[in-house]
């Protein structure tokens, strides 16, 4: 399928209209959701490490340091993509699978148009944007933890920002950004997989759109764990 | 002009198409007709070129289907025009972008030519008002005809229809059929239907085959059609009460 993708490309100027309607549906549609839930997420990661690090001899530095280490590492590139893959990857199925049943992508072949060409390379493509969507997470999830301790009373703002800067490894960041890249593809694609060769009517779409997310999601999570051997290990 | 040449075709166990020979003339409505499970419909997807049969040739004025590249292909595509059950309209384009799709697709005119063929065709099939609508604010004849609008915008060569008056009230269902008969005469083209809908055989069927579990049974016109002996075909045919009734009387007349 992702060869056939790639092969006999549609029009630009069509191509570059339809980028950018992927581009707002799939990742400018998906901020709130993301920025609802980093924020929260952040903030508990924050409350949880406090709760646990009671010993008078650790210092409340630690509760920021834990946080920034738990988003940029995990939360934000990982969970945010499990989340994605609910939200965008069952979009993808379902729309194209609607299509597929209602025979559109027939009338697309039937006109000569490369289908998987003109429907998938666009979410790929609008899919390269989501670090950007993740970049926003670990900000978010970052500063909700910051709100959570400071207000919550659990670190003081100070302490907290110290623990934000302290053995900062700028690689980690690139490792979330580059697991952020390959959960980005397999969140576009394997759910157009499950879409477009869905077989049935409505009721398979629905199904379609279930066994997509399971499969995207133990596809992340397998390749989280693989990336982070071969990056980190 | 279309030559099927015994073709065959299968999905796993399942013989659908068991070797059907035939030919599809130039500026004629020819009607492919049969029972629901008869092979129609795999039938015209073989055409189509989204099947491919498993044995047998399609030639489409003298192209042979199962010779051509994956690129030749798509660029015979682009000459045929579908007119889907269900109009298979894009949900996400209003009637004017569904019109518009094929020529920004395969053509280099301009935004303003590409307008004034869609208003021309649009205004061919009796469709002036619709052009910002979506497929979901109007009714089923009125997408039949955005669909045969958008099939024939690109001047194809061929023209395929599966059950276009499927759903339809019987008087929307003969003025789309009057509108296939009248393209066909109008731009010469190979149209190829497929009906279970025995007004559309009487109205527009210049040329009939009928098909039963995968087989050509009968080939004639719609003329030939109402008088042929065979059982299958008189059994289809007058399978509805009207016309039923209709035999009878032609046969008391007779008497």
């Amino acid at each position: 399928m992702v060869w056939e993708v790639f092969k006999k490309p549609t029009k630009w100027p069509i191509m570059r209209s339809l980028i950018l309607k992927e581009i707002d549906e799939l990742i400018f549609g998906s901020l709130g959701i993301i920025i609802f839930i980093a924020f929260f997420i952040g903030g508990v990661v924050t409350i949880q490490t406090a709760l646990n690090l009671n010993s008078p001899l650790i210092p409340k530095s630690l509760i920021g340091f834990a946080t920034r280490q738990s988003v940029i590492l995990e939360f934000a590139p990982t969970f945010t993509s499990i989340i994605m893959a609910g939200k965008v990857g069952s979009y993808i199925t379902s729309s194209i699978g609607t299509m597929k049943v209602t025979e559109q992508i027939d009338a697309l072949e039937v006109m000569g148009v490369n289908s998987l060409n003109y429907l998938v390379f666009p979410k790929i493509i609008a899919m390269l944007m989501y670090p950007f969507a993740v970049a926003v997470a670990m900000f978010v999830g970052i500063f909700g933890g910051w709100i959570a301790g400071a207000f919550g009373g659990y670190a003081p703002s100070g302490e907290f920002v110290k623990g934000l800067q302290l053995d900062f490894i700028p690689f980690h960041v690139t490792y979330a950004f580059i697991k952020t890249v390959v959960f980005a593809f397999i969140i576009a694609t394997i759910p157009s997989y499950h879409g477009f060769y869905m077989k049935g009517g409505a009721l398979e779409v629905g199904k379609a759109s279930t066994t997509s997310f399971v499969w995207t999601s133990v596809v992340i999570i397998i390749l989280n764990y693989i990336l982070t051997q071969l990056l980190l290990g | 002009m279309i030559e099927v040449e015994n073709i065959h075709k299968s999905f796993g166990e399942t013989h659908i198409l068991k070797g059907i020979t035939t030919c599809f003339d130039q500026g004629k409505t020819n009607l492919v007709i049969g029972q629901s499970g008869s092979g129609k419909t795999v039938f015209l997807k073989c055409l189509l070129g989204l099947f491919e049969p498993e044995e047998g040739q399609i030639c489409y004025d003298g192209q042979f289907y199962s010779e051509l590249t994956i690129s030749q292909r798509r660029d015979l595509r682009q000459e045929m025009g579908m007119v889907f059950q269900g109009s298979a309209l894009f949900d996400s384009m209003t009637v004017e972008g569904n019109v518009m799709f094929p020529l920004e697709m395969f053509t280099k005119q301009s935004r303003a030519e590409m307008k004034d063929r869609v208003d021309f065709v649009l205004e061919r099939v009796n469709l002036v008002d619709a052009h910002k609508k979506f497929p979901s604010e109007i009714s089923g004849g009125m997408k039949k005809r955005v669909a045969i609008a958008r099939a024939i915008v690109m001047n194809p060569k061929y023209l395929f229809c599966d059950e276009p008056n499927s759903g339809l009230d019987p008087k929307t269902a003969i003025l789309i059929d009057n509108l296939i008969q009248e393209l066909t005469k109008e731009y010469d083209i190979t149209t190829v239907i497929n009906t279970h809908d025995m007004n559309s055989v009487m109205e527009i069927g210049e040329k009939i085959i009928f098909l039963k579990n995968g087989f050509k049974e009968w080939e004639g016109t719609n003329k030939e059609v109402f008088k042929t002996d065979n059982e299958a075909v008189t059994n289809f045919v007058y399978s509805s009460e009207l016309f039923k009734k209709v035999r009878q009387m032609y046969i008391e007349e007779r008497n």
